[in-house]
């Protein structure tokens, strides 16, 4: 679909202003959580694809309903892969150093009981524009 | 959905274990436990935040609450107060210097405005495979702002007003270039992204393509409308699989939507980007250079003027601008001129991206305002030097930069001062160096790489970087002679003046600027063939100290070629003729019988 108009653009982005909230702030009732993994360079060279993937398998077997998403590299090269959880209702969480196994237990703990994990929490430090 | 109501986030980094953090985590978990909200209350020990100077530092979750300098008998209070009542604890609130008031959210916290995303905005938060997602988070709007409201003109003067200069390490103001491009008649422009990232230790380039690659098509596609252009390139290393990859899918959805081609926002403007790769070459970062390898011909660069804006990529009038300046440039339509030269210092407005790398704890990508001390950084952001060692110098700019020492740790940061204290901006590396390296040595590295990108074209770069390189050499061999460093600075000052392109006239810049600060280090070298860090292995000499030896024999068993004797029960000694200078003796010594020069 083209977009002719500004007004066009404002639609689209309208659409999807639910889960601009839950990534930023956490404020998006009734969206579906989300998960993100960093998926630049750096990340997949410390191992992002097999946490992907063990993320994905972990939430086909727990039969929630959650959105996986790959992004880039939020600049904490030194605890790749990092991973974030976005529960509606509350703080984004990140966490570092995730591999398979940390991510199967991010999908049980924190997804499905709300608990956070353990050693691996990374604190956002920074304003963005 | 468990019963959980509340986070206790207690900081696990080193320097906040090492101020009694793991006692403060158990403290806490026993007052939990004592009255009996162990189940609705956890306590979880995370990574460093980056404020070590403030540390051990206690975060609730989800009140967003941030105690600071917690010691272990202040848990009591924290929970019985806190969790139980639900009031802060006033006193361990962070005590904002500044202000002269407390302060709690942890949005408020002036530290944390340490960092301030701008170019990196949506890295690590959009899906950059997606471009809905850039959408939804204020994407394309800039673009259809200026097509559909603003004149070229008036577009580029805001560029203008907001002061942001080249990221790429030049520093020229862009707003000027794309109005110097514009003022350029012709039949055909072109509007030039440089992602030929060569700077070793740099990736902020990558990151942004790979996270947010529409930041830079919708940037470019600004450009085009400013300066009277239709196609943009990309001139990208091939070494950049994922980048390339990225930045295709995201040029193909921009066509399907309709925001690259033709007739763009339903406008007389039409634009369409391509991608060029390049081989990787160094020098290709170099704007005349990047448009020859364009163009099929080899990456040399050829004297200026005529400037890219007059006559560039195929004889046309060309604007080259790198990937960060691109990444700046919508949230500067958006938010305005003003807003963005808020930011920085008086000549160097908005922030910078840097790549923290080498003995740096929190080793990765930052984004600062321009003004901040290269303390904060290395400290606060960077979570200080690794393994608690002492600071000893950074690098910017990489090999067209210098070193900044423990004397500049509080010069505010930007393109002025950098140059001022004898180094650059250059693209953003910053290589953070302790006391165990060799100025020496890491000068030597430098002039060996970019002697290895001289295209060759010149003579002062081609000869002269390979001469400087011999006499550091010759210096780490033990073979330097006085006269030396004289010899090196009159050499480095004769390339700066009479090579080409930057490559050339930057070259001899980390070895100047280590003679500058470090000349002792040199002396040491040449006059005494010693040095100090041990790292120059043919200037180190292993020595075993008699009275600390028990003759165990460790260090003759580990010595790969034998210059260790001894019997056993009794001191050995090292054959210095024999010696490699490995250190594997050093390593092996339970008893610190062995000295390490």
């Amino acid at each position: 679909m083209a977009i002719k108009s500004l007004d066009e653009l404002k639609k689209i982005r309208e659409a999807s202003l639910k889960k601009v909230n839950l990534r930023e702030t956490g404020e998006a009732v009734g969206e579906i959580p989300e998960i993100l993994v960093g998926m630049a360079t750096c990340g997949i060279a410390a191992g992002a694809r097999e946490t992907f993937a063990a993320l994905l398998e972990a939430i086909e077997a727990e039969g929630l309903e959650v959105r996986l998403v790959q992004v880039g590299c939020l600049g904490y090269c030194h605890s790749e892969p990092t991973v974030q959880v976005n529960v509606p209702g509350s703080e984004p969480v990140i966490y570092g150093n995730v591999d398979a196994a940390m991510a199967k237990e991010i999908v049980k703990k924190h997804l499905k009981d709300g608990e956070m994990l353990q050693d691996n929490v990374l604190i956002n430090t920074f304003a963005k524009a | 959905m468990s019963k959980v109501r509340s986070h206790i986030l207690v900081c696990g980094g080193t320097g906040c274990v090492a101020s009694q953090s793991e006692d403060i985590i158990k403290n806490l978990e026993k007052e939990i436990a004592k009255i009996g909200y162990q189940d609705e209350v956890k306590v979880v020990k995370t990574g460093c935040f980056g404020f070590c100077g403030q540390g051990p530092i206690v975060k609730i979750q989800p009140d967003n609450v941030i105690y600071v300098m917690v010691k272990p008998e202040d848990t009591e209070e924290i929970v019985a107060e806190h969790i139980v009542k639900g009031r802060k604890v006033e006193r361990l609130l962070y005590d904002e210097p500044v202000l002269q008031q407390k302060v709690e959210m942890h949005h408020d916290m002036p530290f944390y405005k340490k960092q301030y995303r701008i170019a990196l905005r949506n890295c690590g938060l959009i899906n950059p495979e997606d471009i809905n997602e850039y959408i939804a988070f204020q994407g394309y709007q800039a673009l259809g702002n200026a097509l559909t409201e603003m004149t070229p003109q008036e577009t580029t003067q805001i560029i203008k007003d907001s002061g942001l200069r080249g990221r790429g390490g030049g520093g020229f103001p862009t707003g000027l270039k794309w109005e110097l491009a514009s003022k350029s008649v012709s039949d055909k422009k072109y509007v030039v992204c440089n992602a030929d990232e060569g700077d070793p230790g740099a990736f902020m380039d990558r990151s942004i393509l790979e996270g947010d690659p529409h930041s830079v098509i919708e940037a470019m596609a600004v450009c085009g409308y400013c300066i009277g252009a239709d196609e943009g390139l990309v001139y990208i290393r091939a070494e950049y699989p994922l980048a390339i990859h990225r930045l295709e899918i995201a040029l193909a959805q921009a066509r399907e939507m309709g925001l690259l081609g033709k007739n763009i926002f339903g406008t007389d403007f039409s634009f369409d980007i391509k991608l060029k790769l390049g081989a990787g070459a160094f020098v290709c970062g170099e704007e005349t250079a990047l448009i020859h390898s364009m163009e099929g011909m080899r990456g040399e660069p050829t004297k200026k003027p005529p400037y890219p804006a007059v006559e560039g990529f195929n004889k046309k009038p060309t604007n080259v601008n790198n990937v960060e300046t691109y990444a700046n440039i919508a949230p500067i339509l958006l938010k305005g001129a003003e807003w963005f030269s808020s930011i920085g210092t008086e000549n160097s407005k908005g922030t910078k991206v840097f790549a923290l790398a080498g003995k740096i704890n929190n080793v990765g990508l930052v984004e600062v305002p321009m003004g901040i001390t290269l303390r904060e950084i290395i400290y606060d952001i960077g979570g200080g030097i690794r393994d608690g060692k002492a600071f000893k110098a950074v690098q910017t700019g990489g090999p067209s930069g210098g070193v900044i020492t423990v004397a500049d740790l509080d010069t505010p940061i930007d393109y002025d001062n950098l140059k001022a204290i004898g180094s650059m901006m250059g693209s953003g590396g910053m290589i953070v160096m302790d006391e165990d390296n060799c100025m020496v040595n890491i000068s030597k590295f430098y002039l060996d790489f970019t002697k290895d990108e001289s295209c060759g074209k010149c003579t002062p770069c081609r000869v002269g970087t390979k001469r400087m390189l011999e006499i550091l050499e010759r210096i780490t061999e033990g073979e330097g002679h006085p006269g030396d460093i004289e010899k090196l600075q009159q050499l480095g000052a004769a390339i700066k003046d009479t090579a080409l392109c930057g490559l050339g006239q930057t070259a001899p810049n980390p070895v100047l600027s280590t003679i500058h600060f470090f000349r002792e280090e040199y002396e040491e070298h040449i006059n005494e063939k010693y040095c100090r860090t041990g790292e120059c292995k043919a200037l180190t000499k292993y020595e075993i100290i008699a009275d600390k030896c028990v003759g165990c024999t460790a260090c003759a068993r580990v010595c790969p070629v034998g210059a260790i004797s001894g019997k056993v029960k009794e001191a050995h000694l090292i054959d210095q003729a024999t010696c490699i200078s490995c250190g594997a003796c050093y390593d092996k010594c339970r008893f610190e019988a062995i000295r390490r020069p």
